[in-house]
């Protein structure tokens, strides 16, 4: 791939980006979320078009167009959500995808190739049971074999090891290494720094859509992808007025929590986060920390272990209970969770506040009230919007999540959880948002921050947690050294 | 005391046949992701367009063509609407049965009460008609009882066994995946709610110039509705559907068999309906994952949204 660039609605997602790959490699695209790694597979994938930029094989040049064309040009990817139908079988996904499936008794056939195929590779799956009831390591197998059936000589593998338990990484490894001896190639997409440099020969590092450097996996070492990985040497700069803390408002006590799939997501969180401070969990997204804050809020069910607020026990009671107990929260995912996009500015203005006596009485709202306080809040937070009578999904982002800020914070809470607020925002936006959680800070209130942005977490923070893989890996006053590390601990290589 | 269980047994197979050619065709289109609602709306144009066809040409095979042809045509509307414009697809299915209705109502003023004199004769396999009692149950019925049984199998044999098959089950289950697999998402689906529509007003075809041989608008009398319940309880599955629908038969003639014993004739008519809501209620005390339904039922699918 020579000179790619790419952007979506003016905001460029990569840059000028050219690396090649040969037969029997296997290189690694290392870099944070929202690095560009995804988006560049996907041009090569032909899912996108690059604004700028040819690919070629084998010297010549070529235009992908859609996946078919890719897979015709022996290309296969491994998505991070497999793209596999859960209520069939396995035989039925790989003769869905496959490019020579007979009409009548697809799997007939497909059953014989396989057999054939699984003398040269051991996938040991069992051919007939759905998908539904495989592991994620045999899903991911199954990607594999649809990719590597339908002749793909190279494979792009996007955060393949993000679902498997480490017995399947394992596995999946030693797939891979196979696959590379019989000279196929291999991008391998990921941000964990020791997988990076236990399976491939080189290694990309992307960051901010463009290439900080690339290097033999066997000339490096973990402590300079890192710092290739986050683009600096962390930088302290301080511009909080210090503040001494004041009492512990949450304490949460040996937390254990399961994910959505049924498994353990957090495992045996303890913290405290006081008045006057901002505690700030950093962390590469699915790492927990959408788990933490809804268990904190009370949305999700926490499995063992102690939440309380102000020493009072809130765990597993309802969210409603735990607002009246001083918790807001500012969700990640705005639109889906923060509001009721097709209800009106002054109807979300109210969203968890209507049942208080100010804005209804018995069972009618007291529109006059809640106007005005929608009045207020567009006022005191900047919110621009046509009016009060806007439908909120014509908002753009910045005005939503200010309106959101408006409403969690209008009633002076005890504790803010507040998850990637600035993300996706414009300049102007974030300083908005940074600044009111500082004078939050100020008043006396608590505010637990979730965020990937680092920059974020420094300029705010007191103390910071790293979280990965459900566990913290250290926490740590915001002027210690050994945040330099953060790198490290982000990708799960160092503990302190 | 024989003859009545035969009889009762030979009626239930007539009354079967339109609920099994209905609900196969259901099936198909469900198992694509596409809920249509219409079939009530489709099966009454079935049945007036065959009624009036074979009245005026006295052929009425013509007759059965001419109204799959007109079914597949009207559910091109709810295909659109369902599927080119992601419109709620129980609102569309709603209206495609009210337009079908009104329009069959109309279009069949002239010929309300007329008897039809063209007899489609019953087919009557040799030998196998002479077996006791199965025979006449079975074996002597007319030509829309062996094709809706046909049609079933051969409904069963494409979803199970073909690689369409398998593209139109993925299409109902996950049709984000079964696209990025380079497979025209949209198409299949057109292609199921035509086929749906052709069962259903193939159906009609058999009430007006079969079962009853007249028309009067409202024939269908919830049939349609029937066997959008039915294709439930078959699991969306068209081979499970020859027993659902058959069993539904049974229902329908059994009233007749319990007139005589002095129950009100209009609550026994309600017995289908009823036999309906209870299967429902039974089905949905069930797993839902060994359900069967699929995935993406009656949820619209756009492109390249995340």
């Amino acid at each position: 791939m020579r000179g790619i660039s790419k952007s979506f609605h003016g905001i460029p997602a990569n840059q000028d980006i050219s690396f090649s790959i040969e037969s029997g490699e296997i290189l690694g695209l290392l870099g944070e979320n929202g690095a560009g790694k995804t988006t560049l597979m996907n041009i090569l994938y032909g899912l996108y078009q690059p604004d700028a930029g040819e690919i070629r094989i084998n010297d010549a040049p070529v235009r992908i167009h859609n996946p078919l064309e890719s897979i015709a040009l022996g290309i296969g990817m491994v998505h991070q959500h497999f793209m596999l139908i859960q209520n069939h079988s396995v035989l039925e996904n790989i003769a869905l995808s496959h490019k020579d499936t007979p009409f009548f008794f697809p799997t007939v056939k497909i059953r014989e190739k396989l057999e054939n195929f699984s003398a040269s590779f051991d996938f040991n799956i069992d051919l007939t049971k759905k998908i539904w009831q495989l592991s994620a390591g045999e899903q991911q197998r199954v990607e594999i074999i649809k990719a590597l059936l339908n002749g793909a000589d190279l494979l792009i593998l996007d955060e393949p090891t993000s679902v498997l338990t480490p017995q399947e990484i394992k596995e999946l490894i030693s797939i891979l290494k196979e696959m590379k001896a019989k000279g196929h190639m291999v991008i391998f997409i990921s941000h964990k720094l020791d997988e990076i440099m236990d399976i491939c020969d080189r290694v990309l590092v992307l960051q901010k859509g463009k290439i900080a450097g690339s290097a033999l996996t066997r000339d490096t070492d973990k402590i300079s992808l890192a710092r290739m990985m986050v683009g600096r040497d962390v930088v302290f700069n301080i511009q909080r007025e210090k503040i001494d803390r004041g009492n512990q408002i949450l304490s949460v006590e040996h937390l254990n929590v399961m994910g959505d799939k049924g498994l353990p997501v957090l495992k045996d969180i303890s913290f405290e986060v006081f008045e006057n401070e901002i505690f700030g969990v950093a962390g590469v997204s699915g790492n927990g920390q959408r788990e933490l804050a809804e268990a904190v809020t009370g949305i999700r069910k926490a499995e063992s272990g102690k939440i309380r607020i102000n020493d009072r026990d809130i765990t597993n009671t309802s969210p409603r209970h735990i607002y009246d107990q001083g918790v807001s929260h500012v969700p990640e995912e705005r639109i889906r969770f923060g509001i009721a996009p097709g209800l009106f500015l002054y109807d979300n203005a109210i969203l968890k506040q209507h049942h208080l006596k100010k804005f209804s009485k018995r069972y009618f709202l007291k529109y006059k009230d809640v106007k005005d306080h929608a009045k207020n809040l567009m006022d005191d937070f900047n919110v621009s919007a046509h009016s009060i009578h806007s439908q909120i999904r014509n908002l753009s982002g910045g005005n939503i999540q200010k309106l959101i800020l408006g409403r969690e914070i209008s009633e002076k809470p005890q504790l803010l959880v507040a998850s990637h607020p600035t993300y996706g925002l414009d300049v102007g936006a974030t300083e908005f948002m940074r600044n009111h959680l500082l004078e939050l800070r100020k008043t006396g209130s608590a505010v637990l921050l979730f965020s990937e942005d680092l920059e974020e977490i420094f300029e705010l923070c007191d103390r910071i947690a790293v979280i990965f893989d459900g566990e913290f890996m250290a926490i740590l006053d915001s002027g210690d050294r050994r945040l330099n590390d953060i790198g490290l601990m982000m990708a799960g290589s160092k503990r302190i | 005391m024989e003859d009545m269980i035969v009889s009762t047994l030979e009626r239930a197979m007539v009354a079967g046949t339109p609920l099994l050619l209905a609900t196969t065709g259901e099936v198909v289109c469900e198992r694509s992701g596409i809920l249509n609602l219409g079939v009530e709306g489709v099966m009454a144009m079935g049945a007036v367009v065959a009624f009036i066809v074979t009245m005026t040409t006295g052929n009425p095979w013509l007759g059965v063509l001419c109204a799959v042809g007109v079914g597949m045509a009207i559910s091109i509307l709810h295909a659109f609407t369902a599927i080119s414009l992601q419109a709620n697809q129980v609102v569309s299915g709603l209206a495609l049965t009210m337009l079908g209705l009104g329009i069959s109502g109309m279009m069949g003023k002239p010929y309300v009460g007329k008897p039809l004199l063209v007899k489609m004769e019953d087919l009557t396999l040799p030998f196998l008609s002479d077996i006791p009692y199965l025979g006449k149950i079975l074996f002597a019925q007319s030509p829309f009882f062996y094709l809706a049984i046909l049609l079933a199998l051969a409904a069963w044999f494409l979803l199970e066994k073909t690689r369409l098959g398998i593209q139109i089950r993925s299409t109902g289950e996950n049709p984000k995946a079964t696209e990025t697999q380079g497979i025209p998402v949209a198409r299949i689906k057109y292609l199921c709610v035509l086929i749906g529509g052709g069962f259903s007003a193939l159906a009609g075809a058999h009430l007006s110039i079969s079962y009853s041989k007249s028309w009067i608008e409202g024939m269908t009398a919830g049939r349609g509705w029937i066997a959008i319940a039915l294709t439930i309880f078959a699991l969306w599955n068209p081979g499970r559907a020859i027993g659902a629908a058959f069993l539904f038969g049974f229902v329908f003639v059994v009233q007749y068999l319990l007139q005589p014993l002095g129950i009100s004739p209009n609550f026994l008519s309600m017995l289908p309906y009823v036999a309906t809501l209870i299967i429902l209620l039974f089905i949905s005390f069930k797993d839902p994952r060994r359900l069967n339904a699929p995935a993406m039922l009656g949820e619209p699918y756009k492109r390249g949204e995340r």
